[in-house]
């Protein structure tokens, strides 16, 4: 059977999911984000909720996302779109709603907003891509960079006197009883890729069940903030960000059920 | 059982980071040497050892790859 013979309409096993519009990424090449992205579609559209989802963007590069699924959006203030899905959820309790944020925006200037969110246990997801960098503005050092990380900031390496220590923030917001799903995923390889979408659909089901915020945590890579190719960038993202990030679920409150 | 597949790449819009190329299992997936109208080398099927896992459109961040798979 010859190449031509099996590409026919019945022989598709995968293809982009409908949910993901027609326009070409603004992110570098290799991003994870639009991996991220074509898992969330992917779980909307499985799961048939298209009409029913609300996404809230952040600051940062993926404050595009709005071009990038074809879903109601909202764009938050730097930091606050927790806040801003607080709203959206409260006032209309039957949608799914989720924010998209990265690190800079979330662990940083947002820190007030998400912990808040966790605290008061909103029934929403949260999607958090942790890469350990600034990646829009130029690669500066964000609260998670590792120590010694070189950013564009911290050109001879991150340095806790100077610096301070990278936040892990899932493991903080686990002890608040407002979370019900807390788990730490990333998307460099097929096996990753699939369970990082198994953990948002999870997610996306929490948050209809009214027990609390479900917090899904991607570790990423940033390869043009980190000077890296693509796949140099993922083997860089397995040697020294899982061990300070590991994955796995941290905290699953439905799990003995 | 066995199964034999073929992948379709968007080459206008593949970015050519070779992620796809890192994650297939039977080695069918190359960077081309010809470049598309924004002078990345996208990727491209090659040999017909592809058994069509979906490996390389799942980790694909531009969502470029359509794959195809018969039983044989």
């Amino acid at each position: 059977m010859n190449i031509e013979d099996i590409k026919k309409p019945e022989n598709i096993v995968y293809k982009k999911t409908p949910i993901l519009t027609d326009n070409v990424m603004h992110y570098c090449p290799g991003c994870s984000h639009g991996t991220v992205h074509k898992l969330v579609a992917e779980v909307i559209e499985e799961m048939g909720i298209q009409e029913e989802v609300i996404g809230v963007s952040p600051v940062g590069c993926s404050v595009f996302a709005y071009n990038y699924l074809n879903i109601d959006w909202q764009q938050a203030a730097h930091g606050r779109a927790p806040a801003l899905a607080t709203a959206a959820k409260r006032l209309m309790p039957e949608k799914y709603v989720f924010t998209y944020q990265g690190d800079g925006d979330l662990a940083s200037i947002g820190t007030a907003e998400i912990i808040h969110a966790c605290s008061r246990g909103e029934n929403i997801v949260v999607i958090f891509i942790n890469n350990g960098i600034y990646g829009m503005t130029g690669g500066q050092m964000a609260p998670t960079t590792l120590l010694g990380m070189k950013t564009s900031t911290t050109p001879y390496g991150r340095d806790a006197k100077l610096n301070g220590f990278p936040l892990v923030l899932a493991p903080m917001i686990a002890q608040l009883d407002g979370t019900a799903f807390i788990t730490r995923q990333s998307v460099h390889t097929a096996v990753a890729a699939r369970k990082a979408k198994a953990a948002i659909r999870k997610a996306f089901e929490y948050s209809q069940k009214g027990i609390g915020l479900s917090f899904v945590e991607i570790v990423s890579t940033c390869n043009s903030g980190w000077k890296l190719s693509p796949t140099a960038a993922n083997k860089w993202m397995v040697e020294n960000m899982f061990p300070k990030y590991p994955l796995g679920d941290i905290k699953d409150v439905l799990k003995n059920e | 059982m066995a199964f034999k597949g073929a992948i379709e790449v968007d080459t206008q819009k593949c970015k050519g980071c070779s992620v796809c190329v890192e994650n297939c299992p039977t080695k069918s997936i190359q960077l081309s040497k010809l470049v598309n109208s924004k002078g990345y080398h996208y990727a491209e099927m090659v040999g017909d050892a592809c058994i069509g896992c979906s490996n390389c459109a799942i980790v694909c961040p531009d969502s470029v790859i359509t794959v195809y798979r018969v039983k044989i």
